[in-house]
């Protein structure tokens, strides 16, 4: 039976919290807003619930730095830096609506320990690129403090790399500083309809390639509602500079066909059906498969030929798979491309039995144990979650 | 000089010859020196006030050498430091006397270019330069550039995070880096990250960029190329004060400008430079401001008006635009000479690397000043304006006795205030030798013994490069010891939560 979840307002209840948890030989669910809870396996762990360790402590645009609690909302932080024009650059999402759930109750902490960066990560990075500096409480029990409040910092190990994407295994961020950056003024999406997968990754690359300075790259395929397939291509910035990178984008691509540009709303719809990924069936398996762009195609071929939706991010680097493939065959497949396979949504017995990271080469998971083991000797973070609780 | 290093292991010292023909029996002969006049050239790195030859040089040149060189250290608990193209600013390569030093200059392959994928696969000993020299002829180019980038090597580049005058637009190295082979000191070769954006599991080549040769030896690095931009254009601009040209530069990032590049000089360093190079610096200036924007020309040709109006609304004096490559690059002479310029100006100078919030900037040059009276050494200054990076250069002269030892006590001073004021000790190059002490001012023993837990995860023995940036080198079985909680031992009796 799942026990009432713990809900620390400051750093010396996580202490604590952790205390009694080593003493009675529990683990601990590190939890924010729950839009990724069914991730990985089914838990019975106790909750440490970090919703209520929220607020902003310090935001200076001027400096493009903010500090912020761990459990607040992303929405709440996004809306504030909003306010002076800016943003966070790695474009981070809610992932409730990819399981059936309003978004809206994402924190920045979660949003962080997952490592959850959306289209713009092709060209501005993730949240490892933002993480200046943090505060927690390892599973030893103990508060530290890693990196620094300023944009530029060499001082000590990068620890904040290892914070974004670790999924809590390590310890519990209790406060965060990110960089911040400006949103750009205009935003300009570019499309070109009918290229198959090959085609899309070749135009891709190629507008990559260029100096139009594309932000975002991505593909639906036909299959997914449109009578053709649809390239899309993000040109953001100034005014001036948008429309004159528009132009030599366009020409760029006319061996690929013809490139328009959509309206502003049009284009900016069709992101955010990108970032929830409306696309895709919601009731099938959902793959996350990171390779480098050239080996997206073979994953889509993939696809097709076992009946799984599929759709291209970061002009092909990124492909969201939605279908019944076996787990062994998937994560071959993304192994053969040269990346790896996350397991992001099925059903529980399912996610029981598949982990939902892909599984390390021997000698660097050892590795990767040996340093979770640093922050957490007795693996109170370590729930089963991930098939790693030893 | 007041550094002290770890204890030599004198048992270590007297088996020089057994361990230079182990190591004759791994590489080819005249990869391994200990003829004591060629070890001299070791003796130190860029950070030359401090030196100590080497117990012996090894040059390997496979990954395979590597492996077998560390798997025999470490079966016989002898110390290695590794070593790119020796430029670190920090000592990060300063040779330890009973250590091997391992030199990774044969390492100098480009193994693979991939513009599909936009990533390059090279070998550790290649230059910075040489990565984008590879990729010029089809218009691309690795974006860090750090003012040492003809000489420094990318694998050092890995070990110390560097940076480079464009890094607020284009980031550190740790930001243009995929992926690496490195190998452990027991001599375990792993691949880290990847051809691919995000790595699978913890980001450990995040973790090691920066690690400054502590956790492993990186022989093989991925790096993300560039496509180069169409044109680059810049401003010099003179301010009466300190405080406008500040403005200016946030006002400048207000307005949602992030320029390539934004440098700032005192007056002082504006002097030395301008005697040096003669670039038509304006003289009648407390501070000036290079500011660069990069991109398309239509981006350009607009900013550069943006930031023209902003320099102007915030008193500029001085302001010129570069209306062609030769005029940009003469904006760039003086800037990038300002080092040898400062130089003339006393016997030696001291490069300091300290972060502020840039906010503070006048505040802490002011105080600044103050110390460069109470110590009576002059100071100049240049500041990677953008993000805060300042580069106090402390002029002595190290033949008069105790001028090098007041310098280091300058430093440290003005170290420590950077850090009171909320920044940070050092932005761009390490810890090395050179700041290692100061760490209890910026970090917690706690703070630092959750880092120094990650070098035991590598490296439990503490064999690789020792002595650098933990200013304590505690034993892994201790630091993996949990401590007394609450005065009591862990965890007793009532729960507390």
């Amino acid at each position: 039976m799942q026990r009432r979840a713990l809900t620390p307002t400051c750093d010396e209840d996580v202490v604590d919290a952790i205390a009694d948890a080593m003493r009675d030989g529990d683990r601990l669910a590190i939890h924010g807003g729950g839009s990724k809870a069914d991730i990985g396996a089914p838990t019975e762990a106790r909750r440490l619930d970090m919703t209520r360790l929220a607020g902003v402590v310090d935001y200076d645009p001027a400096e493009l730095v903010l500090t912020v609690r761990a459990g607040t909302r992303l929405a709440e932080v996004e809306a504030l830096v909003a306010t002076r024009d800016q943003m966070l650059a790695f474009e981070p999402f809610d992932h409730g609506p990819l399981f059936g759930r309003p978004a809206g109750p994402a924190t920045i902490g979660g949003v962080v320990a997952a490592g959850v960066a959306g289209s713009q990560r092709l060209s501005a990075g993730a949240p490892r690129d933002h993480l200046l500096g943090f505060r927690a409480v390892s599973g030893r029990g103990e508060v530290f403090v890693a990196g620094a409040k300023v944009v530029k910092n060499v001082t000590g190990y990068d620890l904040p790399k290892l914070a974004a994407g670790c999924w809590g295994r390590m310890f519990a961020l209790t406060e965060l500083t990110l960089k911040v950056l400006p949103r750009p003024r205009v935003r300009a999406t570019w499309i070109i309809d009918g290229l198959s997968p090959g085609q899309a990754v070749a135009a891709m690359a190629l507008a990559m390639g260029s100096q139009a300075e594309v932000a975002a790259a991505a593909h639906v395929p036909a299959a997914l509602g449109g009578a053709l397939s649809r390239t899309a291509l993000r040109i953001q910035g100034f005014a001036p500079s948008v429309s004159a990178r528009g132009a030599m984008l366009a020409a760029g691509l006319a061996a690929f066909g013809a490139a328009r540009m959509l309206d502003a709303d049009t284009g900016a719809a069709w992101w955010a059906e990108i970032a929830t990924l409306g696309m895709l069936p919601a009731d099938r398996p959902l793959w996350r498969i990171n390779v480098p762009p050239s080996g997206g195609p073979a994953i889509a071929a993939l696809a097709e030929a076992r009946g799984a939706a599929w759709l291209f991010d970061w002009a092909g680097g990124l492909v969201w798979v939605a279908g019944d493939i076996e787990p062994m065959t998937m994560r071959g497949a993304a192994q053969q491309a040269g990346g790896h396979a996350t397991l992001v949504r099925a059903p529980a017995a399912m996610r029981a039995a598949v982990p939902a990271l892909h599984p390390l080469a021997p000698g660097v998971a050892a590795l990767e144990t040996r340093i979770r083991r640093a922050f957490d000797p007795n693996g109170v973070f370590e729930t089963g979650r991930f098939h790693d609780a030893d | 000089m007041s550094l002290v290093m770890p204890k030599p292991d004198e048992g270590t010292i007297a088996r020089r010859a057994e361990i230079a023909a182990v190591l004759r029996s791994i590489v080819s002969a005249d990869s391994v020196i200990d003829d004591p006049a060629r070890l001299r050239p070791y003796e130190s790195d860029g950070l030359t006030a401090y030196r100590q030859p080497p117990l012996v040089v090894v040059l390997p040149e496979t990954t395979a050498q590597i492996s077998a060189i560390l798997a025999w250290c470490h079966a016989n608990a002898v110390k290695v430091v590794p070593r790119g193209s020796g430029t670190s600013l920090s000592g990060g390569a300063l040779p330890l006397a009973d250590a091997v030093l391992l030199g990774l200059s044969r390492f100098n392959r480009v193994l693979d270019i991939d513009y599909a994928d936009r990533i390059a696969v090279v070998q550790p000993g290649v230059t910075n330069l040489a990565v984008t020299q590879a990729v010029a002829e089809r218009g691309f180019y690795y974006a860090p550039d750090p003012s040492s980038q003809i000489a420094c090597s990318i694998g050092g580049n890995v070990a110390e995070n560097s940076g480079g005058v464009h890094c607020l637009k284009y980031g550190l190295t740790t930001n243009n880096v995929l992926g690496a082979e490195i190998v452990l000191m027991d001599g375990e070769i792993v691949r880290i990250g990847g051809r691919q954006l995000d790595p699978a599991g913890l980001d450990l080549i995040g973790i090691v960029v920066g690690s400054e040769g502590l956790l492993g030896v990186v022989t093989e690095v991925t790096v993300r190329i560039l496509p180069k931009p169409e044109i680059a254009r810049a401003l010099l601009i003179g301010f009466p004060t300190v405080e406008s040209a500040g403005q200016c530069v946030a006002d400048t990032i207000a307005a949602g400008i992030i320029p390539a590049g934004m440098e700032m000089m005192d007056a002082l360093a504006i002097k030395a430079a301008e005697d040096f190079v003669r670039v038509g610096y304006p003289l009648d200036v407390a501070a000036l401001l290079i500011v660069e924007l990069d991109g398309v020309a239509a981006e350009c040709d607009h900013l550069i008006e943006e930031v023209a109006a902003i320099a102007r609304a915030n008193g500029a004096v001085s302001l010129r635009i570069s209306q062609d490559e030769p005029e940009r690059m003469a904006f760039w002479a003086g800037r990038k000479a300002a080092f040898p310029a400062v130089g003339r100006l006393a016997p030696d100078y001291y490069c300091m690397d300290g972060t502020i919030p840039r906010r503070r900037l006048p505040e802490v040059l002011e105080r600044m000043a103050a110390l460069s009276q109470a110590y009576g050494l002059g100071v100049a200054n240049v500041f990677h304006a953008g993000d805060g990076n300042l580069h106090p250069l402390i002029l002595y002269d190290a033949n008069i006795p105790g001028q090098l030892e007041k310098a280091e006590a300058f430093g440290s001073d003005i170290l420590r205030l950077c850090v009171e004021v909320g920044g940070v000790l050092t932005g761009e190059h390490g810890v090395g030798v050179e700041k290692r002490d100061l760490m209890p001012v910026m970090f917690s023993e706690t703070d630092l013994a959750h880092q120094q837990r990650v070098k035991c995860a590598f490296d439990p023995e503490l064999l690789l490069n020792p002595g650098k940036v933990f200013p304590q080198l505690h034993r892994c079985a201790e630091l993996g010891r949990m401590h007394v909680h609450r005065g009591q031992v862990p965890f007793p009796d009532l729960p507390r939560f």
